[in-house]
């Protein structure tokens, strides 16, 4: 078992290593003249007007809020998956109410205009 | 033929294993890279041929030298360090972005027996790379501290999330015929008399369809480019990054690109085996070509996406993955489990 995870954490060491050594190579090759227009923020040859931290749009904090109720869901249903064959009906059973009751919060989630983007 | 030199290294205990084990990392990692680089010219020749030009052909025979010579050009280029930015994460991004592009391969089987590590989690791994990609995206677009960048990461992050529920749900239906979490396994659940007619592909039609555009826009390509749209906000959440910095973003959203089509033909049609019957002979064998025509076929669409269709505005891939895929891809669970429950189809030969 152990065995099997060992590559996949070398690997993970392979592809950091590569990427570190990609930003190195691009820093000892590459010429350094920076000047200070270089180096500030690009805004289509303005001058910067403020931070770039801005407020941004509540929605995109409501998508994150429903991608984590959903994406646990899914959490859910893999090892019920996996296991479906061997417990049958009352598998099917219990998903099914599971199912129901997210679709019934879905479906409230749409009627109240959390997916709208418009 | 690779028998002798394993022997050798596993007698050194486990510094060879290591060894060994590093080798065949590089056997996969070296291909991926020269595969993105081959697949950066492929796409613009196809592009080129589809828009009636050319497309490159000035370097090397055909232009096939094309993609090394941006390479290094990109190496020879200024990595720039924005005044305004936080130069540690600046630069964590992007490994971010490509460390979890490169290790997800480590569980792709190329053909049977042929993976580096046979994880019995090999999907749930998948599904946990495949999700890290958009913190290097977000990391950058904040790190950057340039509005564009904020904005691109934005958009990247929010669309991300969204069509990654119905890509989990389309592997879930995956999960419920196959009963596995091994990649391997779920290949071989799909074998059967009937050929590519077996495959997860006719079952799970609807899911098929959904995996691979929601995998289009996972992967932020065209026509869901929105998070890099050159033409409102330039390049997006790497619009700060030059040089080697910007080299590695491109790398790893063509590894991702690449994968997609790797896993949609590991998924749903059948991986390694054939689509004709054992008795045609060398066309009916299983073997890896198999599987690197799938995917081939399949990155091919990515292509042909970007040529041919204009790009969605942002409400509208917003409605598609929350209004369209999600309703869709509940229901196909519900069916694909009522499916295996009631022996609707048959699994594994």
């Amino acid at each position: 078992m152990i065995s099997e995870y060992f590559p996949v954490l070398l690997f993970l060491a392979v592809a950091a290593v590569i990427g570190i050594a990609l930003l190195v190579l691009g820093n000892v090759l590459g010429p350094k003249k920076a000047v200070a227009e270089k180096l500030a923020p690009y805004e289509c040859g303005f001058e910067a007007f403020e931070d770039a931290r801005m407020r941004f749009d509540v929605r995109y904090y409501l998508v994150a809020i429903l991608f984590i109720l959903f994406d646990l869901e899914v959490a859910f249903l893999i090892p019920w998956a996996v296991v479906f064959e061997d417990v049958g009906l009352p598998a099917l059973v219990a998903m099914g109410i599971f199912l129901l009751i997210l679709t019934v919060g879905f479906i409230y989630e749409w009627k109240k205009g959390a997916l709208e983007w418009e | 033929m690779f028998d002798p030199l394993r022997d050798i290294l596993l007698g050194y205990g486990n510094t060879g294993l290591t060894v060994w084990v590093l080798l065949k990392i590089l056997a996969i990692a070296v291909p991926v890279i020269i595969t993105v680089a081959m697949f950066v010219y492929w796409e613009r020749k196809v592009i080129g041929w589809m828009h009636a030009r050319m497309g490159p052909n000035q370097i090397g025979p055909l232009g096939l030298l094309q993609a090394f010579a941006d390479v290094f050009k990109l190496l020879f280029k200024e990595v720039l360090r924005p005044d305004a930015a936080n130069k540690t994460m600046f630069f964590l991004a992007p490994l971010i972005a490509l460390v979890p592009a490169l290790a997800a391969w480590a569980v792709v089987p190329f053909d049977a027996g042929v993976v580096l590590s046979n994880l019995n989690v090999g999907l749930l791994f998948l599904l946990a790379m495949t999700s890290m990609g958009v913190y290097g995206i977000i990391l950058a677009g904040w790190a950057s501290n340039s509005r564009y960048a904020m904005l691109g990461a934005m958009r990247a992050a929010a669309q991300t999330v969204s069509y990654e529920i119905a890509m989990g749900f389309a592997l879930v239906s995956v999960l419920i015929l196959s009963g596995s979490l091994n990649l391997s396994e779920i290949v071989l659940a799909q074998k059967g008399s009937k050929g590519l007619l077996d495959w997860f592909w006719l079952p799970l039609l609807p899911m098929f369809v959904i995996y691979f555009v929601s995998g289009v826009a996972e992967t932020n390509r065209a026509p869901f480019d929105v998070a890099e749209g050159e033409s409102e906000i330039v390049a997006g959440f790497h619009v700060e990054y030059s040089g080697s910095a910007f080299a590695i973003f491109f790398l790893a959203e063509y590894a991702n690109m690449i994968l997609i089509a790797f896993l949609a033909s590991v998924l749903f049609l059948g991986g390694w085996l054939s689509p004709f019957p054992e008795s045609w002979g060398f066309l009916g064998a299983p073997g890896w070509w198999w599987t690197f025509a799938k995917a081939f076929f399949f990155s091919f669409f990515y292509l042909w996406f970007r040529a041919s269709f204009p790009r969605y505005r942002y409400d509208q891939i917003m409605r598609l993955g929350w209004k369209v895929f999600i309703p869709i891809t509940i229901v196909w669970v519900a069916v694909a489990a009522c499916m295996k429950y009631f022996g609707w189809v048959t699994i594994g030969a």
